[in-house]
């Protein structure tokens, strides 16, 4: 198996991961964090294409990867907010119990 | 470099895998946090034996240094009164478990049979953060802009959003 064929691997385990924890967890805040493990298994995938692409004199890939970073950090400021606001109202973060909208 | 996987970055990746897993299937919240930075080190040690430097600082930087900590702060300030008995999974895990073996399944198998992994191994690049700085100041400056406008909206109304409250309660 070649370098980036492993690195890609390891980076789909690792989205896998998070998708099963965003969609398994009853607690709000391990959603979040599902969604972070996600955003970083697709930096390291932007990272790996980069080192073994063609032209890594481009520097694209880190150049997307440091925007995905900054993007990722203003998800979870503005979710865990969310989280925040809505814990003074319901007094749970349960979200099997968040479900005054259900039709 | 060969075609081998190296040992560093194998135990760099057990080490991720194992935190991100404990991450999301650990009872007590602080645990998860920690093994959450745990998989954090380890994606940042990848980055460094990806030679990508200021990536893996970056990483360190935003991610230990600020989401791991806003975290904490979140999980501090939502103490939930759950008992122990009652299960940290929603009802419907099976379907969800499911789902993400597919995904994981169909994405290995396209990798192993992709054409695009079986190129020749490229010299390895020397990056500097002064290259770096330069891009973002002449090619990437746009962008630049807009995420500083993004995360300035965020942080406004982050702050507007928690402290709703206290403005309904004068």
């Amino acid at each position: 198996m070649t370098p980036l064929a492993s690195y890609l691997l390891v980076s789909a385990l690792l989205f896998s991961i998070g998708l099963a924890g965003a969609l398994t967890r009853r607690n709000a805040i391990l959603v979040l964090v599902g969604i972070e493990l996600m955003l970083n298994a697709a930096n390291l995938n932007f990272i790996a294409f980069w080192r073994y692409g063609p032209n890594p004199e481009a520097l694209t890939g880190i150049i997307f990867a440091i925007f995905a970073i900054g993007i990722a950090a203003a998800e979870a400021a503005v979710g865990l907010a969310l989280i925040i606001s809505i814990y003074r109202h319901y007094k749970t973060t349960n979200l099997d119990q968040i479900d005054s909208m259900r039709g | 470099m060969s075609g081998e996987v190296t040992l560093p970055f194998f135990v760099l990746s057990v080490l991720m895998i194992i935190g991100a897993a404990a991450a999301l299937a650990l009872r007590n919240l602080v645990h998860c946090v920690l093994a959450l930075v745990l998989a954090f080190v380890g994606l940042a040690g990848l980055y460094l034996q990806l030679d990508a430097q200021f990536l893996g600082f970056a990483q360190i930087l935003v991610y230990i240094g600020a989401v791991a900590i806003l975290i904490v702060f979140a999980i501090l300030l939502t103490r939930s009164t759950e008992s122990h008995s009652q299960s940290i999974v929603s009802p419907s895990w099976g379907m969800s478990s499911v789902v993400s073996v597919a995904v994981f399944g169909v994405l290995a198998w396209t990798i192993r049979s992709s054409v695009a992994t079986r190129h020749s191994i490229p010299p390895q690049p020397d990056v500097t953060v002064k290259q770096i700085g330069n891009i973002l100041m002449s090619r990437f400056a746009l962008p630049l802009e807009v995420i500083g406008l993004l995360l300035t909206a965020a942080l406004v109304g982050a702050v507007t959003i928690a402290m709703q409250d206290r403005q309904e309660m004068k």
